[in-house]
């Protein structure tokens, strides 16, 4: 029987990975991000997994593609001559931003610049009020005098206030824009993202319009390019929440496609979660730049409605811009191999944001780095074998990473090293710890799992740390995205904003909203297989009026078709006291935004994985630096092909491959599974 | 030991910032879930500040630093129990005025008291004549809370708790507040407890002194480095009815920075008054941005400033003086500062900007049937220009607060926001440009009329310039038929008529002339500057104003 071929293409920062999946097998290849001509890397790497597999492409089935494209274009400022349209009175909403400053104690603070500048943002005369109706019309004569001199655009962002309750304004200026300039690129905010708070919609709506021809023009040349090859199978994109959309609606809302990377990592994390039987998942993503932690609870990665990308000012909150689109809710902080490592005023360890990348590198790399980074530590620290990095293909020179220590950090190089490997590490783990605090968990009972190029190395120092007590390091970890494409659903979100008191609650308009938001979101799902089963979750934001933050309310299948009042109050305060504790009698509660995620079933019964007897395997020795006693230790070496199923290595041990190195921390046993993880617990 | 405290200290800054984001989460004021009013620290038994949030407001810098002390001296070591929970909203032991509430718990571990935790949260109503400058006295602004258990050995005081419902306009929400603070305590004692258990270390005497002595030697280089001087300025603002002025002498000496407020005008009337904390913190606050901004704020690190104010001056106004309102007069502290300062350390702190934040209030009532409705807006003019660079517009400063969306606030009332942009050629000219003020204009929809609370400064004192730098735009409030209304207080609008706001721009730093002509064109461009500017303030040359055009 001939089994499907899954292509999955992750295009990076530094690499372009390509994963082809044919029944169990997995073919992967790294090559170098072409940015002139993305596609290129792909075409490579494809004819790389296509010879590795002995198939042709025209026997693939599907490819699935995640990239950064839309996000370097965004902090690079490579986008589209774009022009904005708003309101009169209303110009500057992108520019004065929240009208405060991220950082308190920098007198010489700057603002990143608005992604169109004042003199292409245009206005009209037209008013909308929060109920949706028309204050003032838009006159029809004056847009067109305005589309006559817009020529020169390539693309056009509309964005004007409450267009989320009322877009009939919106939709008249595209209509003259079009008429008016056949084929020019218009992005309505009614449509990119419906929702309240017009800094966030507008500033999403031009972010769309500024990287849209861009990414139309190169989807539709990976598909004529991936035709003359023979892949001619249909081209599915990864979005930022998790699921994958038609070739199409990505060129209409490639703005979806931002953080469809590390959306990837977290779906391959939720993958692997699902198959390990396990709810409680931290997935920790740690490549050369940042770590990505994400929680995942009963093999679904938590969402959000807003996030940030181009951050400015070191990975600071504000100092980005806001993008409303749902998306996997993610902390990346910057801490990465390559991160670099100083002293500040007060003769502290800092490590990041700041990376050494890949040129230079960390000081071992012996590039020329003279500062060193958290892989020098790791070298020092015996995280890492000086011969044996990257398959042997690059030793590491750990002269050069104690100078490095020694002089920046002035310390000892086994102390400098320690002190630099625990502030990041700690760093990481703050971020998890604030993020767990802000979704109302509790760590204890959580499992990590770790992937990317740095995580094996740091995960178990993070367990730790956190009180987590089992890590999962799947195979692939360096490939992670990209298989964590071929990993997910279908799935569109649709959201409205619309305000509606629970003491002035509306069956009728409750059924009626839910009905149109789960067919547009179903249309989406349907265009990109029309024969899918489709799933619906229902989902509500809702706050205690006068609060300003809502919470996110998953609602049980029947309550959409047969709203009650008393049901969805039931509902918020189960969902309000496990976040907060308690509950506020006596308190009015509002819904602000309604929600529905369309998705095909995510196949993946929970693995039943054959347990072969536990037998230890057969170890080497090397010594490592265990932060728990403070100094360097004998401890187990093993190549991770030894650990097959029910192989087992105590801690304190390494773990090596080609790709990266496992740090089992004492008081831990790893042990081989079947499927190829390596699933470490701390002894009981 | 070095790195293991070194982790310590990372560890105690993310507990507190932990603390503050469950408080933003579940805080029920405006200005702490939307504008980060609020804040939060952690202390050893002594009292010892040895972390804070850093959070949207330096209103709380060293109010919240002095703050534990008092409880230790007024409730007493001896008689601290597990369970308890202290509050006050007394303005000068808390954060200066009667709507903040500062909540400490003391921390045990292993039946030891350790340390304590505390945080402060401005609630939305706290009795009395309501929010704002009308109370002449601190008896009228509210019901007073003096430092006192709320809970004791876990039970909370029902006597408190009925008094404080019976004594306000929102009291669920209050009561939510007060819990909300006691909660994010106990979330900080939990991490300290792990903390303590996972370094195996019984107490906080060892992390404590490494903080204190660390930051204390870092700030006192910083201070030693500075050149030994002593300089004065003065700086006269709107005040309520009548003008006042802001007069400091800073001086710097080898282990110390000094900042004391003598010949400011005295206590005003009205509640606009600064109890002595809170000028401390803003003050503290302007010398910290420039003589040691990245040192973390604890007990140590502000020590060596010094900050001082004769009592009986409206910077250190004491009881009875009425004070809700202390902000509008403290948020212009920085600035005076920097006058001061300037003389001292040329060429690296800010000239004057808006200063206050623009609020203001609107009173919504029906004409026919519908509900009445308050709503508070949050909005800043434009910042002082820097000695390198233009000013910020449209931005806060010395405040973090952030603006609400226009959206949001239509949702809130009966209110319609005609307009809301930036404010061209209100950027006070300069080599380098002050920030540009804004425009705001604001009506009520159909069928509802409502009154107008202003609590602006810098209408006839904008914001001065600096070495041939102009003044950036005054404060200007009119009604649309173009009646002149006042900064401050509280009118009537008519039915149809909406009030048109224009809020100040920063000063400008340097000679017009010498600003680079590339930016001229760029702020010509963009519509920062008019023609006119270009032309007759900054030198524009015919063939450039064309240049601007094209783009």
């Amino acid at each position: 029987m001939k089994q499907t071929a899954n292509l999955g293409v992750d295009i990076g920062g530094t690499f372009t990975d390509v994963v082809l999946e044919i029944g169990d097998a997995l073919f992967s290849t790294k090559v170098l991000t072409t940015y002139a001509a993305p596609e290129a890397a792909i075409l490579d790497g494809l004819a790389q997994v296509c010879a590795k597999a002995g198939i042709i492409p025209a026997q693939i089935a599907r490819i699935i593609h995640g990239t950064t494209l839309a996000t370097n274009a965004l902090i690079e400022r490579r986008g589209a001559r774009t022009g904005f349209i708003t309101t009169q009175g209303f110009r500057d909403v992108i520019e004065m931003r929240t009208e405060s400053r991220f950082e308190q104690y920098d007198l010489n603070l700057t603002l990143p610049l608005p992604l169109i500048a004042r003199n292409h943002r245009h206005t009209v005369l037209e008013r909308v009020d929060a109920g949706g109706n028309v204050l003032i019309s838009l006159d029809k004569t004056e847009v067109e005098a305005l589309a006559d001199t817009l020529g020169d655009y390539d693309s056009i962002a509309v964005g004007l206030l409450h267009s989320y309750l009322n877009p009939a304004h919106e939709r008249l200026i595209r209509d003259v824009l079009l008429a008016r300039h056949p084929g020019l690129s218009v992005s309505l905010s009614s449509d990119v993202s419906p929702q309240m708070r017009e800094y966030e919609r507008f500033n999403t709506t031009c972010a769309n319009a500024y990287v849209k021809p861009m990414m139309a023009s190169y989807l539709g040349r990976l598909r004529e390019k991936l035709a003359e090859t023979g892949a001619d199978c249909p081209i599915f994109l990864m979005h930022s929440g998790g699921g994958i959309i038609s070739i199409a609606s990505a060129a209409e809302f490639p703005v979806r496609l931002v953080e469809s990377g590390p959306a990837g990592g977290a779906i391959f994390a939720a993958d692997i979660a699902r198959r390990h039987g396990l709810a409680k998942v931290l997935s920790f993503d740690m490549g050369g730049t940042t770590a990505k932690i994400c929680l995942i609870r009963s093999g679904t990665p938590k969402t959000a409605r807003v996030f940030e990308v181009a951050r400015s000012y070191r990975f600071k909150k504000g100092s980005g811009m806001p993008i409303s689109i749902p998306v996997i809710d993610m902390v990346e902080i910057g801490a990465g191999g390559g991160s670099l490592a100083h002293l500040d005023a007060m003769g502290q360890i800092r490590v990041g944001p700041e990376s050494a990348g890949s040129e230079p590198g960390p000081a071992c790399y012996g590039r020329g780095g003279l500062r060193p980074a958290v892989t020098d530590a790791d070298l020092i620290l015996g995280r890492l074998d000086a011969a044996s990095f990257a398959g042997g293909t690059m030793p590491l020179d750990p002269d050069a990473s104690a100078k490095a220590l020694t002089t920046q950090l002035k310390l000892d190089a086994q102390t400098a090293a320690f002190g630099l490997s625990e502030v990041v590490d700690e760093n990481m783990a703050n971020a998890a710890r604030v993020h767990a605090v802000e979704n109302g968990e509790d760590l204890a009972g959580y499992t990590m799992i770790a992937f990317g190029g740095a995580a094996p190395l740091h995960a178990g120092r993070l367990c730790e740390k956190l009180g987590i007590t089992r890590l999962i390091v799947p195979p692939g970890a360096g490939v992670g995205s990209a298989i964590g494409f071929l990993r997910a659903p279908y799935a569109f979100e649709a959201t409205r904003s619309v305000f509606m008191r629970l003491d002035a609650f509306d069956g009728e308009t409750v059924k009626s909203l839910f009905a149109a938001l789960r067919s547009e979101a179903t249309e989406f799902v349907l265009s990109c297989d029309p024969q899918a089963t489709v799933l619906a979750e229902h989902k509500v934001y809702m706050r205690y009026v006068g609060q300003g933050w809502e919470i996110p309310v998953i609602l049980p299948d029947a309550l959409p078709t047969a709203p009650s009042a008393a049901s969805f109050l039931a509902l918020f305060e189960a969902e309000y006291s496990a976040l907060f504790g308690r509950t506020v009698a006596g308190l009015a509660v509002e819904i602000t935004v309604w929600a529905v995620n369309a998705t095909t079933p995510v196949a993946a019964p929970p693995l039943t994985l054959p347990t072969a007897a536990r037998q230890p395997v057969k170890a080497d020795k090397r010594q490592l630096f265990s932060p728990t006693l403070g100094e360097m230790v004998t401890a187990a070496t093993t190549d991770r092909a030894a650990l097959t199923d029910g192989r087992t290595i105590q801690g304190p041990a390494i773990i090596t491959e080609s790709e990266t190195t496992i740090i089992v921390p004492a008081g831990f046993t790893a042990t081989g599974r079947a499927d190829g993880c390596i699933d470490i617990r701390r002894n009981p | 030991m070095t790195v293991a405290y070194q982790i310590m200290w990372n560890r105690l800054i993310s507990v507190v910032e932990e603390q503050a984001q469950a408080l933003i989460r579940t805080a029920f004021s405006t200005s702490v879930r939307e504008a980060g009013d609020l804040s939060a620290g952690v202390y050893d038994a002594a009292g010892n500040m040895l972390a804070q949030a850093v959070t949207g407001t330096p209103g709380h810098v060293n109010a919240m630093a002095d703050a534990v002390p008092h409880f230790i001296r007024e409730i007493g070591l001896a008689t601290m129990a597990e369970g308890d929970v202290y509050i006050t909203n007394d303005p000068w032991m808390g954060t200066g005025h009667l709507h903040d509430i500062t909540v400490v718990t003391p921390a045990f571990h292993n039946h030891a008291l350790v340390g304590f935790f505390g945080c402060t949260a401005h609630v939305v109503d706290i009795g009395g004549r309501g929010f704002g400058a009308d109370g002449n006295s601190i008896y009228e602004e509210g019901i007073q809370i003096p430092i006192m258990r709320f809970a004791g050995k876990g039970v909370v005081d029902q006597t408190l708790i009925r008094l404080l419902r019976v004594n306000t306009r929102e009291p669920d929400q209050l009561i939510g507040d007060i819990y909300a603070l006691a909660t994010c305590n106990e979330i900080g004692q939990r991490r300290l407890s792990d903390m303590l258990v996972e370094y195996a270390i019984p107490d906080l005497t060892g992390i404590a002194a490494y903080i204190l002595d660390t930051s204390h030697k870092a700030t006192l280089d910083r201070i030693a480095a500075l050149p030994r001087q002593t300089a004065s300025a003065s700086m006269r603002i709107d005040g309520f009815a009548t003008p006042i002025d802001l007069c400091v002498t800073v001086s710097t000496h080898a282990d110390h920075v000094a900042a004391d407020f003598t010949g400011t005008s005295g206590i005003d009337p009205k509640g606009i008054n600064v109890p002595l904390v809170y000028t401390k913190a803003y003050a503290c606050y302007a010398l910290k941005c420039a003589v040691a901004p990245d040192i973390p704020n604890n007990t140590a690190s502000l020590a060596p400033f010094r900050i001082t104010a004769p009592e009986g001056t409206i910077v250190n106004a004491t009881r009875p003086a009425p004070v809700a309102l202390r902000h509008v007069i403290g948020h212009l502290i920085p600035d005076t500062v920097y006058g001061a300062l300037n003389q001292i350390l040329p060429r690296t702190v800010p000239t004057e900007g808006a200063g206050a934040l623009c609020n203001f209030q609107v009173s919504l009532r029906p004409t026919g049937a519908g509900r009445r409705a308050e709503v508070l807006c949050f909005n800043s003019g434009g910042a002082g220009a820097r000695p390198t660079l233009d000013g910020l517009s449209a931005t806060a400063f010395p405040s973090g607060v952030m603006t609400m969306p226009v959206e949001a606030t239509e949702h809130a009332g009966p209110v319609i926001i005609w307009r809301k942009e930036l404010r061209p050629d209100s950027g006070g000219a300069g080599q380098f440009r002050g920030g540009l003020g804004q425009f705001m204009d604001v009506g009520a929809r159909d069928g509802h009329v409502f009154d107008f609370s202003a609590m602006f400064d810098r209408v006839d004192h904008p914001a001065r310039g600096r070495d041939q730098g102009q003044s950036g735009g005054p404060t200007r409030i009119t009604l649309s038929d173009g009646t002149v209304k006042p900064g401050k207080g509280r009118f009537s609008v008519p039915v149809g008529q909406s009030v048109l706001m224009e809020f100040p721009g920063g000063g400008g730093i340097g000679d017009p002339l010498a600003r680079d002509r590339a930016a001229v064109i760029r702020d010509l461009r963009l519509g920062y500057i008019s023609e006119t500017s270009a032309r007759d303030i900054y030198g524009l040359t015919p063939a450039e104003v064309t240049q601007a055009g094209q783009d």
